[in-house]
């Protein structure tokens, strides 16, 4: 099959899948014990007929299951997707105003987990079977074993309490000035208002959650870092050139290092989509106030609209990650079979 | 006469001892954790629900891991934890793999819509991130520990039956299944006899593999308090009692040191299952 008929059928897919994922939020909201009404509307609303009526009317409650069901896809693709038990606010609101801080966590965990997950396989492979390799696989193992809940925890415990190198929990400093946003990524708004302060203070409660998070990828990407450089180092042209008297440091990053990277792409975009669930359990060992602590304390208290609405987000973005990522594969790498 | 050189070379004796150790490890430390489960109850010194000591005292002879924030002993109650994580784990991985593997196999064995039906609510639900997909349902399904299996059951299943569809689908095109069909073999037994023995061992070796994983995420439903209800001694759950009070290390130590424990080792024995049963993924 050719690349372009690919991409097409890929993207023809997409939307099914999409309207897969709202269907399955919208069984699982079928079969919550909750009332329906209560999930759309505040506790003194429901005693207004008029504002009942509307919202009935709005999501088709006094209709028919399918009905109800084609009303539903309708309002999520219109962005609505109900109203948070706990916060009052609209779902949608909340998860837009909680996604940077998400983003920020994970774009600083995937930073930290390939960037040390691609110098660990390239030492691990330099250093093939001796006790380096084996200390690399033993952080490997460690990263992908370890509750991500725990380590957060005692990674707290130890260089926030214990040292006291590393500040506590939470975003920035809270007797620190609030930063006033403009693209919600503290770090980078800290910069574009020039303080330099604030930027610290934001670097600084990042670190932690960023590096308990990053780890689990750090083991996944060194693993296949390793082996793809032990393959292309075992390929004639990085014979050719040791033969021509290349240094040893110019081959494993020029030459061999440049092709092993292929098949991590593939793992980098899939962990991305992983590091968003992962955000889920750090965000709440460190106060995060991401998607990821949103989703736990909705769980918590049983607000149905906003784990269904936490649960849509998460399905969109790990069918668009899944995607994109398949794509560049395709893109970067012309000889990929297709099937 | 020189001895000519085997066709295979042996691997060196100390490069086979470190290739097996960390699966006797892993062994060793499951069995011990099994064993808890089975017989914790008869020797732990306190019982695991009752307050039996002051409130969040540090680690001492009478409480070897500490009290946590009701006064409980943290080393009882971490024995007794074995009790549900590991059977939580084993009825999972079971389960969903059961599942996944019959509508795996019909559906790489009839093809057509039928498979087609089973192949896209594999897609749907792998298109979700397994954490929210669980913490969604176990929500749905009101919290607790059955529900949470349950959840886990339903997000696990896709990944066996996409594998053992593959599976299926490549033996079918065999000489031996075409020679089976060629001379009358009728399809349940071409499935039975002749199609599935051929198809377990990624199968197997998928499901040690995941172990470790399911024990990750039961633990993880369980912190997020959609797990074992509060007084059970469930190490997730004992770990959140610890983020309360996190200036008191002790309170999560051991649970979190014993989950680490559990999928460590899991995760060992998965490598030398995948070494024993699929000797070509081995050496890269």
């Amino acid at each position: 099959m050719n690349a372009y008929r690919y991409v097409l059928r890929r993207l023809a897919g997409l939307p099914f899948l999409l309207l897969g994922v709202v269907t399955v939020a919208f069984l699982l909201s079928q079969l919550s014990p909750a009332e329906p009404l209560a999930s759309i509307l505040s506790e003194r609303q429901l005693s207004n007929p008029e504002a009942v009526a509307a919202a009935k009317a709005r999501w088709g409650l006094d209709r028919s299951p399918v009905e109800q069901y084609l009303y539903y896809v309708k309002n999520v693709f219109e962005g609505d997707l109900g109203i948070s038990f706990r916060t009052k606010q609209p779902v949608i609101e909340d998860l837009a105003a909680r996604l940077p801080a998400t983003m920020e966590l994970v774009l600083a965990a995937l930073f930290l987990g390939v960037g040390s997950g691609i110098v660990l396989g390239v030492v691990a492979a330099r250093f093939r079977d001796t006790v380096v390799d084996q200390l690399v696989r033993l952080i490997a193992l460690f990263g992908s074993s370890l509750p991500v809940f725990w380590s957060g925890l005692a990674a707290l415990s130890i260089f926030s309490v214990q040292l006291g190198l590393l500040p506590g929990p939470g975003r920035m400093n809270p007797r620190a000035a609030a930063l006033d946003p403009i693209t919600g990524f503290n770090t980078i708004d800290a910069i574009l208002r020039g303080n330099m302060a604030s930027f610290s203070d934001a670097v600084t409660h990042l670190i932690l959650p960023a590096a308990v998070l990053g780890w689990a990828t750090t083991g996944v990407i060194s693993r296949l870092v390793r082996a793809s450089m032990l393959d292309v180092l075992g390929q004639d042209y990085i014979l050719m050139a040791k033969a021509k008297g290349s240094s040893g440091l110019r081959i494993l990053f020029h030459h061999a290092l440049r092709n092993a990277l292929l098949p991590a792409i593939t793992v980098i975009g899939y962990s991305f989509a992983y590091l968003l669930t992962g955000a889920v359990l750090t965000e709440t060992i460190f106060s995060w106030p991401g998607v990821g602590s949103y989703a736990v304390e909705s769980a918590r208290a049983l607000d149905y609209p906003a784990i269904m609405g936490v649960t849509m987000l998460g399905g969109a973005v790990f069918v668009l990650t899944n995607l994109a990522t398949d794509l560049a594969y395709v893109l970067v790498d012309p000889r990929i079979k297709l099937q | 006469m020189s001895a000519s050189a085997p066709l295979i070379a042996r691997r060196p004796r100390t490069k086979w001892f470190w290739s097996v150790l960390p699966g006797y490890f892993g062994f060793t430390i499951i069995s011990f954790w099994i064993v808890a489960a089975l017989t914790a109850r008869f020797w732990i010194p306190y019982s695991p629900f009752d307050t039996v000591g002051s409130r969040l005292t540090p680690p001492s002879f009478d409480h070897l891991f500490g009290t946590d924030a009701l006064g409980r002993d943290v080393f009882s109650r971490t024995m007794a934890g074995a009790l549900y994580s590991i059977p939580i784990a084993f009825v999972v991985v079971t389960i969903g793999a059961f599942i996944g593997c019959v509508l795996g196999a019909f559906a790489g064995f009839v093809g057509g819509w039928r498979s087609a039906v089973v192949m896209r609510l594999v897609d749907i639900t792998l298109s979700f991130p397994p954490m929210l997909l669980a913490m969604a349902v176990a929500a749905s399904f009101g919290p607790g520990l059955t529900t949470a299996a349950a959840a886990m059951i339903i997000v696990w299943w896709p990944l066996y039956a996409r594998l053992m569809q593959a599976q299926v689908l490549s033996v079918i095109r065999m000489e031996h299944v075409e020679a089976a069909i060629a001379s009358g073999v009728r399809p349940g037994r071409l499935l039975l006899r002749h199609i599935l023995p051929l198809c377990w061992t990624p199968i197997l070796v998928n499901a040690t593999m995941d172990f470790g994983q399911v024990v990750l995420l039961a633990a993880s439903l369980s912190f997020i308090g959609l797990g074992a209800a509060p007084p059970a001694p469930e190490w997730g759950a004992m770990v959140s009692d610890g983020a309360v009070n996190y200036y008191f290390w002790w309170i999560a130590a051991a649970p979190g040191v014993a989950i680490l424990s559990v999928v460590l080792a899991l995760n060992f024995i998965g490598d030398r299952v995948r070494d024993i049963l699929d000797p070509r993924k081995h050496q890269s």
